[in-house]
């Protein structure tokens, strides 16, 4: 039986789960809406993005919210030579061919992780691990309303550089015309490159503020990356502020799904809004015709 | 493209000896010829160790070949297989892929490779799968977990199972937690069950449900949810809102950790969490990790009898290695044991003998809380379950009463 005394919980845990899956799905939708790259790879990424986190505190004592800084840059370099000397590369400029190269890089790094690390689940204990935060009508975990508002911020600083910087000109360039922009001096594959070391940033970020509450395996990513996935074609291909609405209808969904349904069904509702979309708006909820 | 069968492996363990090529070992090895240094007129004894150490339960398919290979090796360094003049036990290693048809390939590969006996398969579905192709063959096979009672139930003349099986464990865990709820005057009235969609989940939810109304526990509410789940927030939601005594969840290693952990985020104290089979409450892991939500949970699981010398040497021999003792381990361990046992009895290295010795063993050299070890259709007779209890930051035996270090703490205090 659903009382409605646990109505308002869900939906605040189900915004919050939606932030969460937002902050996977910011990343994605750079790289998938504005470059057209179907990047298979990412959920992989992810998990290189959480052993990195989970290592930096299992060795170095540093505080996943202090990995901040040295995990960014970290991912953002392990993406942009990804894309610049391997997918690109190997893509010779054909889109399923970066199919096939994401994908076989996916295979790749989560079977490298197995090898190196077992499949051995990593979890890491802060102080602030089990401390919650009493909303009256629900109890929030600490780290997962910090990862919320980090959503929130890391969704915002993307549209502004993607608004305001050269750089997001030239992004924002390069996908609307490629040809055109490399006629006015746009360097492409620096551009794919550093694209794509942007959105796997993100990642870096992501894995900062999940592992406080979520774990590290050589599989977690596929875990989030259908729903990220999901997520960057219902907030519409390209569209930052669509990945954060769309993250948080997604989770807000799940949950309330989850309630009525049991948690293994809880995902229909998902796919159904999925569906709808769709069939009545194709772009998405925030997107813009091609 | 190399075909499926090409590409699977036995390994020779000498590869995996602490040498750095030890993972290409695995994924690129074939049957060498043995040239492990031995007594120097015993020809080894060829025994086929296969887990499944890549793939979904990898974790626990290492974790049993560390534990049989601790086994051989102090078999090896004690003299080996005595009425055999000193002969070495020679570990063939093979990667079930956590797939039954790889494991069933493999029992081919160790006909070909002429084993003596076959140990390991950890899951029930590989040890379904390879038990039936051991059988073909007539190797004697050993069972080292896989609790599915099918497993035995096949009528399969070369299978061994020296651990309890599933319904073992149901038994066993209705009854001692009727024992515990009696002897505090009966606090627990209702429970809610917590289990993950598969059948191990949805088998062991079904059972409970049937027999927990027999003690005079009510069973409010069965929560269903999928591997891997990543979020418990709902699901610790409604246990609060229907607020039973008992929380019982049928779950794999990190959804088990994700509940507990949120039960105590959120503040959801049941008189008690107690599980069977539980995926991380017997898991030394999870206390080390979490002490304050592992505290007090009770778990009806495998495992050795604390009083016993051997079983503590195993374990510090194992976290030696920077291993966790799991249960995967001493039950691999205590199966290659039982082999060289009727091996060393059979003193032959023929596989009719061999499964004529395991028929009628009686090995009492195990450290194990069993009765005395009788086969009846391939099942240890004396085979037990026990209950188990986080406390002090530790894992002790509550029950039964003769293998227990300690009493169980019920309710759990707030």
């Amino acid at each position: 039986m659903v009382e409605a005394a646990i109505i308002v919980p869900a939906i605040l845990n189900g915004l919050i789960t939606g932030a969460v899956y937002a902050l996977v799905a910011v990343g994605l939708t750079l790289i998938y809406g504005v470059l057209h790259i179907i990047n298979f790879a990412h959920g992989a990424l992810l998990m290189v993005a959480l052993y990195g986190v989970y290592f930096l505190h299992a060795l170095g004592g540093v505080d996943p919210y202090l990995a901040l800084p040295i995990m960014i840059p970290a991912m953002f370099v392990l993406g942009y030579l990804l894309q610049r000397f391997v997918i690109g590369r190997a893509s010779h400029g054909k889109d399923e061919n970066v199919m096939l190269v994401t994908l076989g890089l996916a295979i790749v790094i989560e079977n490298l992780a197995l090898y190196l690390w077992s499949s051995d689940t990593r979890t890491i204990d802060t102080p602030y691990g089990f401390s919650t935060v009493d909303f009256g009508v629900a109890l929030i975990a600490v780290p997962k309303l910090i990862a919320f508002a980090g959503a929130l911020l890391l969704t915002l600083a993307l549209w502004a550089l993607m608004r305001w910087t050269d750089l997001g000109k030239a992004i924002r360039a390069v996908a609307k015309e490629r040809r055109g922009a490399a006629l006015v001096g746009i360097d492409i594959e620096h551009l794919y490159a550093m694209s794509f070391g942007i959105g796997i940033a993100c990642l870096g970020a992501a894995a900062c503020l999940l592992l406080p509450s979520y774990y590290a395996s050589p599989h977690i990513g596929s875990a989030f990356v259908l729903i990220a996935f999901t997520i960057v074609v219902l907030g519409g291909m390209g569209s930052f502020v669509g990945a954060l609405v769309g993250g948080l209808i997604i989770g807000v969904t799940e949950s309330v799904g989850g309630l009525f349904l049991g948690d293994s069904l809880g995902q229909l509702g998902v796919f159904l809004i999925f569906i709808a979309v769709l069939l009545f708006r194709p772009t998405g909820l925030f997107g813009q015709k091609a | 493209m190399t075909s499926k069968f090409e590409r699977l492996s036995v390994t020779r363990r000498r590869f995996l000896a602490g040498s750095a090529l030890g993972g290409l070992a695995v994924a690129t090895g074939g049957i060498a010829a043995p040239r492990l240094a031995r007594a120097a007129d015993a020809p080894a004894v060829k025994v086929g160790i296969i887990h499944p150490v890549t793939g979904g339960v990898s974790y626990s398919g290492t974790q049993g070949r560390a534990g049989a290979m601790m086994a051989v090796d102090d078999i090896n360094a004690a003299g080996g297989i005595k009425s055999l003049g000193g002969a070495k036990l020679d570990a063939l290693l093979a990667d079930a892929q956590s797939k039954a048809d790889v494991g069933a390939a493999q029992i081919e590969k160790y006909n070909d490779a002429g084993v003596s006996a076959v140990v390991g398969g950890y899951a029930s579905f590989i040890c379904l799968a390879t038990t039936q192709a051991a059988a073909k063959h007539g190797i004697p096979y050993v069972v080292d977990v896989g609790t599915d009672d099918r497993i035995v139930k096949a009528g399969l003349k070369n299978t061994f199972r020296f651990s309890p099986g599933y319904g073992v464990f149901v038994e066993t865990a209705i009854r001692t937690l009727n024992e515990i709820n009696t002897a505090a005057g009966k606090p627990a009235k209702t429970a809610v069950i917590v289990h993950e969609g598969s059948a191990f989940g949805a088998g062991t939810a079904a059972l409970l449900q049937k027999n927990l109304g027999g003690i005079g526990i009510n069973v409010l509410e069965v929560m269903k949810h999928p591997t891997p789940n990543l979020d418990f927030n709902n699901i610790v939601l409604r246990i609060k809102a229907a607020n039973p005594d008992l929380v019982i969840p049928a779950d794999y290693y990190n959804e088990y950790v994700l509940l507990a952990r949120t039960m105590q985020q959120q503040k959801v104290k049941p008189k008690a969490i107690f599980s069977v089979l539980g995926g991380a409450a017997s898991q030394y892991k999870f206390v080390k990790d979490f002490p304050e939500a592992a505290a007090y949970i009770m778990d009806c699981n495998h495992w050795y009898n604390p009083h016993k010398e051997a079983a503590q040497v195993l374990r510090k021999k194992t976290e030696a290695k920077g291993l966790y003792y799991t249960y995967e381990v001493f039950l691999n361990y205590e199966a290659v044991m039982l082999l060289a046992d009727a091996i060393e009895r059979a003193a032959s290295t023929d596989r009719a003998k061999i499964i004529d010795a395991l028929t009628n063993s009686s090995w009492a050299g195990h450290f194990m809380p069993y009765g005395p070890t009788r086969f009846e259709n391939g099942q240890n007779t004396g085979a037990r379950a026990v209950n188990l209890q986080v406390l002090d930051n530790d894992i002790k035996v509550i029950l039964p009463a003769e293998f227990a270090n300690a009493k169980p703490v019920f309710p759990r205090p707030v």
